[in-house]
């Protein structure tokens, strides 16, 4: 963390020196707008909220943030809207979620790619995990495996859509063990898919790491597996797909950050780079992400650009037959 | 009982102040056009930040509650409904206000939603339990026939011709289709950007009820000099208790709808009403009077969307599971300060819990008291000149669509419905069957999908569609809906004139 910390004042006082260049020294000098492409009370409306309300201390951008939803068909809306309509000049910001928007511009039919946006830094990962009913008879990864291989096509599963996190981790698992599952997309999101997990509509679900723990703390759901390369802070008693001999990666996490359109001036990128993550990092903002069962994972630019380019290549592979 | 122990909590100065605070803004913003429950209190949350869990809670519990409310007065003054649970409420309400009777309409509608809400709340109070268990009853299948039954009712609800009324159910489940579809990704009809997120249901709202209406009244302000001024009607508020106990009735039927469907997780609170509405209509002697300025109509509307307001709690209470989109937003309150609704709400933090509940019972009776104070000074806007009402109706049109999600997009569809619905109009269709296909369709097309994507994995479609208690039971009522419906159009039929037919 130091080491991290050490680093972004580095790039802080080597940034203001090209902000100054480019004439943009005194940004930004009036409130900033978030664009969350989902609605209000959803996870990632919610978080942004958190890590955002410390965006008018001194310390950090020195004015407020304000979340501008724009919710429909899935994101789809919102990004399009941040990659075509909107004013590229570092006071509209807008949220990401990967896998997301990557996996809908692979699919086509939107009007923005991986180049449309510049990130700014990540604040979240979710990743997505298994989830069963309390009284469901399977305990392990190894008994849901076994039961698709032995029964093609008949473990019913929730997700929250289509080429979301969830869709993605279904794939990857079918892949991994050379079965087929029923993968159910739920329209209304997470919530919906987690209630069919619970009412025992499906057998089993793949859901966010945040509403699965906050269902097991519920004592609704068992939790069998994480689709991460290590278990998670939340719930260091589950094992990840790896230890359960499923080859998943962590392509499915949910990363959530900010980014900016494309043609916003790089003086006010390189300030918001350097700034932005160090909000994050703010007490304060640490507290309530933890209360909230919302696990944190803050990168910076450039790790997000090395983040996002791999994941769309995982993608591609992945949604290749689809 | 444990609630009776944390009521003095809801009393303390800072705490009944957030009380009062939440209820009287919930009351202007839900009587602003556009802004629905959910925005009113997703725009509270940053304020929560600050306070206490409870405190927090209070405001939203306050403020979800009043909006709710609220949205009666537009729908009654104005005949724009605020969000979908104050669609039934125009049908009788507006033409009661256009009567001179405005004034008594908001004030049975502000009763009848506090005898609703208290009831609401004391069911989550007592029965949060058994009502868990039957909010997760309600599955694919089950919220698919429901929709149906919904379906069943389009053509009878406010409309003088069945064929008439299921016509415009059509063409509302056709703009339904509008859009990404989230399940399968797919694009229909998506000619504009703007319409890529589907047709918002609060934007068509407003401009199939308000627009109409704004064109009525500027063709009649160039006829005559528009002056046609309505006399306000005073009305004593104990006429009002009267008249609520003289509908005994609809005021079952509006309370008991409103607190089983509300219950159903992502259906309830926008149907809730419109049944509501409409099985009192099949119930009562006065069937005819409907839509024409009833009381009972108000009554049965407004009873059935407060009721709800509990009962929608309870999945995100007990099962830690968001129903409504509202909920969701009140989980985010939760969230915020470290609390997971579940056992861990009951068990570690009862104080938040209760009295959470229990202020929003208070805050029942508070809204109700302004709301009644309201009444009189709000219905004075009948009394504005017609062309300076059309005015001011096209601006909170505008401003109401445009802040839904903050998009000229939805205000260009806002228009554009608004100005099809009033040619419409001209041919006898009517907006409140539209807006029930427009509401029915995504929810009968998902549930649809879904349920077949379960079924064919598992035992097939016709055991997963038509076994099971409930599905049997749903199915039944569906066709005794039907039945009914074909048999009041036979019988009326005899007694219709050819003039009547043609018109």
């Amino acid at each position: 963390m130091k080491k991290l910390l050490a680093g972004a004042a580095i790039a802080l006082t080597a940034m203001t020196g090209a902000s100054f260049a480019d004439g943009h020294a005194n940004y930004p000098e009036r409130p900033i707008m978030m664009m969350v492409s989902y609605g209000a009370g959803g996870a990632t409306d919610f978080q942004a909220r958190i890590v955002t309300m410390t965006a008018g201390n001194e310390d950090a951008l020195g004015m407020p943030i304000a979340i501008l939803n724009k919710p429909g068909a899935g994101g789809r809306v919102g990004w399009n809207w941040l990659a075509g309509q909107a004013e590229a000049d570092g006071y509209t910001l807008g949220a990401y979620n990967i896998p997301h928007f990557i996996a809908q511009s692979i699919k086509g039919g939107v009007e923005y790619s991986r180049d449309s946006f510049e990130p700014i830094a990540n604040w979240g990962a979710d990743p997505a995990v298994m989830v069963v009913g309390a009284d469901s008879e399977f305990n392990t990864m190894e008994d849901v495996v076994n039961f698709a291989k032995e029964n093609p096509g008949k473990l019913t599963t929730s997700g929250a859509g289509l080429f979301v996190g969830h869709h993605i981790a279904a794939l990857q698992m079918e892949k991994a063990c050379g079965c087929s599952m029923a993968y159910i997309p739920t329209k209304g999101g997470g919530a919906a898919a987690m209630k069919a997990v619970i009412a025992g509509e499906v057998m089993a679900g793949i859901n966010n790491l945040s509403d699965a723990f906050r269902a097991r703390e519920a004592g609704n759901v068992k939790i069998l597996g994480v689709a991460d390369l290590e278990r998670n802070d939340f719930m260091p008693d589950v094992p990840t797909m790896m230890e359960a001999g499923l080859d998943v990666d962590n392509s499915s996490v949910n990363f959530r950050g900010v980014m900016v359109p494309k043609g916003t001036p790089q003086g006010i990128i390189d300030k918001l780079a350097a700034t932005v993550p160090t909000m994050f990092e703010n007490s304060r903002v640490q507290g309530k992400m933890k209360a909230g069962g919302s696990p944190m994972h803050i990168m910076t630019r450039d790790e997000v650009l090395a983040m996002w380019e791999k994941r769309e290549q995982t993608l591609k592979e992945l949604l290749a037959g689809l | 009982m444990e609630f009776l122990y944390y009521f003095g909590d809801v009393f303390t100065p800072i705490n009944f102040g957030l009380l009062l605070l939440g209820t009287i803004g919930g009351l202007i913003l839900g009587a602003t056009p556009g802004l629905s429950p959910t925005m009113a209190v997703a725009l509270l949350i940053p304020f929560t930040f600050q306070l206490q869990a409870a405190q927090g809670l209070i405001l939203l519990g306050a403020a979800y509650t009043s909006t709710v409310a609220g949205g009666a007065v537009s729908a009654i003054l104005l005949k724009i409904p605020g969000a979908p649970a104050n669609i039934a409420t125009t049908l009788d309400g507006h033409t009661m206000a256009q009567k001179g009777e405005g004034a008594k309409a908001l004030q049975i509608s502000f009763l009848a939603s506090a005898v609703g809400g208290i009831f609401g709340v004391l069911l989550l109070i007592f029965l949060t339990p058994v009502l868990a268990q039957w909010a997760l009853a309600f599955g694919p299948s089950h919220l698919f026939w429901l929709a149906i039954l919904g379906v069943t009712v389009i053509g009878s609800l406010d409309s003088k011709s069945v064929v008439k009324g299921l016509l415009s159910g059509c063409i509302g489940l056709w703009l339904a289709t509008i859009g990404f579809d989230d399940i399968m990704g797919a694009q229909r009809f998506i000619f504009h950007p703007a319409l890529g997120g589907g047709i918002n249901i609060i934007a068509a709202l407003i401009g199939l009820f308000a627009i109409p209406q704004v064109i009525t009244m500027f063709a009649k302000g160039r006829k005559g000099d528009g002056a046609e001024v309505l006399k306000v009607q005073k009305h004593p508020i104990s006429g009002a208790f009267r008249e609520l106990f003289r509908n005994k009735r609809a005021m079952g039927i509006g309370t008991a709808v409103g607190s089983v469907i509300g219950l159903i997780p992502g259906v309830g609170g926008q149907i809730a009403g419109l049944v509501a509405y409409d099985q009192s209509k099949k119930f009562s002697p006065d069937r005819d009077k409907f839509g024409t300025g009833h009381p009972e109509g108000v009554i049965a509307a407004e009873s059935a969307n407060n009721a709800m307001v509990g009962p929608s709690l309870v999945p995100l209470l007990t099962l830690s599971i968001p129903g409504s989109p509202t909920a969701a937003v009140l989980l985010g309150g939760l969230l915020i300060h470290g609390i997971f609704p579940g056992t861990d709400l009951f068990d570690n933090h009862p104080d938040v819990a209760w009295t959470f509940i229990n202020s929003m019972l208070i805050g029942q009776v508070l809204m109700c008291i302004f709301g009644l104070y309201v009444a009189g000074l709000a219905a004075r806007v009948a009394q504005v000149p017609q062309s300076v009402m059309a005015a001011v109706v096209l601006g909170l049109a505008v401003f109401g669509s445009y802040s839904v999600q903050s998009s000229m997009g939805d205000v260009y569809v806002m228009a554009a419905l608004g100005v099809m619905m009033y040619f419409l109009e001209r041919f006898g269709f009517s907006a409140a069957p539209l807006v029930l296909g427009l509401i029915l369709g995504p929810i009968a097309e998902a549930n649809f999908i879904q349920g077949s994507m379960i079924a064919n994995a598992t035992d097939g479609l016709g055991p997963y569609f038509l076994g099971g208690t409930l599905n049997i039971f749903l199915i039944v009522v569906v066709i005794a809906s039907i039945a009914y419906s074909g048999y009041m159009e036979l019988r009326s039929r005899r007694y219709t004139s050819k003039e009547e037919i043609i018109a």
